[in-house]
């Protein structure tokens, strides 16, 4: 295990790795996603109760997970950045934080345009919906963080904490979410959820799962090899200056 | 503990020396709580069912905005540097300096919160329910928001930037507290909402100063 990630600290070796990867995770995802999508749009019975509205699931519940993988993503990479000061995970954090975002921001996005014909608005207090915000708001700060400071490892080092200590946070706003809104709105919104679900429904469901899962894996392996590259780019041009200053 | 009080004390000589810092806390504090009517309409009846959230979302807020002078000073001059270097763990001084922080700008918005309640027509029943979750709650706030003020040290627009990392750490502490004083009102039992905000406290007390020193170590590198 440790042996493994000492091998894929040097960055070079990494970027091998990620290179020859990168087009096996593409090709899958471009094979589940266009499966997942023909299955969730035209092979998948429509819901008894919601109608053919259901089939914003198969882009929503997928990015709530991703979403939620994205910020475990961030976090362990910040342990392992504070802990073992492994140099690539620095890297990780940085590029993992923002594409997480995006699958938060699209979370909320089709979960609004999902509640207008089930709901009748635009946005309810879901404690599912409103954790999701919060997570966003959770993303926004640690991307904030990450660039205030002129010295860029320092803000590295300060979002790795805010990493960890959001983490801890991450299931007491669950908790406290889902408490509160059981307080105030009665199961009448909550119970949407399917009780159980049609197989045929399954698996465009899983399909897609594994297929935003492909993506995510390959838009986070091109963002920390761009991320090694800027470094790169970065170390030449302090020693170009340093060459011209002498 | 000798030198827990030191630090305790000699923030509160500063706080007073200044004097005017924590009383413009407390302004803020009963300022904003004193617009919500002038937004909601002054009919009794809205204020009562709101003034929980009102109260507590100001004093989150104003909590929030007497956070950067927390280590701000001391990381200017230089003495935040000479706190890591002494011998006593830098733990026992940061609860000290949190301590201090909250005796001077929290305390007071509790002796302000009964007056403020008493304006927003809030229940009567809820009163004590408001007080202790006050006091339950706000050194909870100062323990998250201690860690986020020392984040921030040395960054650009830090101020804004604070709110932005240590509101949504916020949530829980505010849920529980409007949910104690809602309970009260109608006559319900508060005990849970109290024995969680206790829990959130009692997790806050060892892991905040931790994630707050190592905040502060980064920042004096």
């Amino acid at each position: 295990m440790s042996s493994f990630f000492d091998r894929y600290a040097n960055p070079t070796r990494f970027m091998r790795l990620a290179t020859a990867v990168v087009p096996w995770t593409a090709a899958a995802t471009l094979l589940l996603l266009g499966s997942g999508l023909y299955f969730a749009l035209f092979d998948s019975p429509a819901d008894y109760q919601q109608g053919e509205s259901v089939r914003i699931m198969y882009v929503h519940v997928p990015s709530a997970w991703l979403a939620m993988a994205g910020y475990s993503t961030v976090a362990v990479a910040s342990a392992f950045a504070l802990i073992w000061k492994h140099p690539l995970a620095d890297l990780v954090a940085r590029a993992a934080s923002p594409v997480g975002a995006c699958f938060a921001l699209l979370c909320l996005v089709t979960g609004s345009l999902w509640g207008k014909p089930m709901w009748g608005t635009w946005w309810a207090w879901d404690a599912r919906l409103t954790s999701v915000l919060i997570l966003f708001f959770l993303y926004l700060g640690h991307m904030a963080l990450l660039n205030a400071f002129d010295d860029a490892a320092r803000g590295a080092r300060a979002a790795a904490i805010l990493a960890l200590a959001g983490f801890v946070n991450v299931p007491v706003i669950k908790f406290s979410v889902d408490w509160w809104n059981t307080l105030h709105q009665p199961a009448s919104v909550s119970k949407m959820g399917m009780p159980s679900i049609d197989p045929r429904m399954l698996l465009p469901l899983m399909l897609m799962a594994v297929g935003y899962t492909c993506f995510y894996v390959t838009v986070l392996l091109l963002r920390v090899k761009g991320e090694i590259l800027s470094a790169k780019i970065r170390a030449l041009r302090l020693s170009l200056m340093q060459v011209a200053n002498q | 503990m000798n030198r827990l009080a030191t630090v305790i004390l000699r923030d509160l000589r500063l706080a007073l020396r200044q004097g005017s810092d924590s009383l413009m806390v407390v302004g803020f504090f009963v300022l904003t709580v004193t617009l919500f009517p002038f937004g909601l309409g002054p009919e009794s009846n809205l204020l009562e069912r709101t003034a929980a959230g009102i109260l507590w979302v100001t004093a989150l807020l104003a909590s929030m905005l007497s956070l950067d002078r927390l280590f701000q000073g001391d990381y200017e001059d230089g003495s935040l540097e000479l706190l890591t270097l002494t011998p006593t763990a830098l733990e026992i001084l940061v609860i000290g300096k949190i301590a201090a922080h909250w005796l001077t700008t929290a305390l007071p918005m509790l002796l302000a919160a009964p007056v403020l309640a008493l304006l927003l027509h809030l229940h009567e029943d809820a009163f004590l329910a408001l007080m202790l979750t006050l006091l339950l709650g706000t050194p909870t706030l100062s323990l998250i928001g201690a860690m986020g003020a020392a984040l921030v040290l040395g960054a650009r627009r830090g101020g804004v930037l604070l709110s932005l990392l240590i509101l949504p750490l916020y949530v829980p502490v505010l849920i529980f507290s409007v949910g104690a004083v809602d309970a009260a009102a109608q006559g319900l039992p508060v005990h849970g909402h109290l024995l969680i905000l206790g829990g959130l406290l009692l997790a806050a007390l060892p892991l905040a100063p931790l994630a707050t020193v190592a905040a502060l170590r980064q920042a004096v590198e």
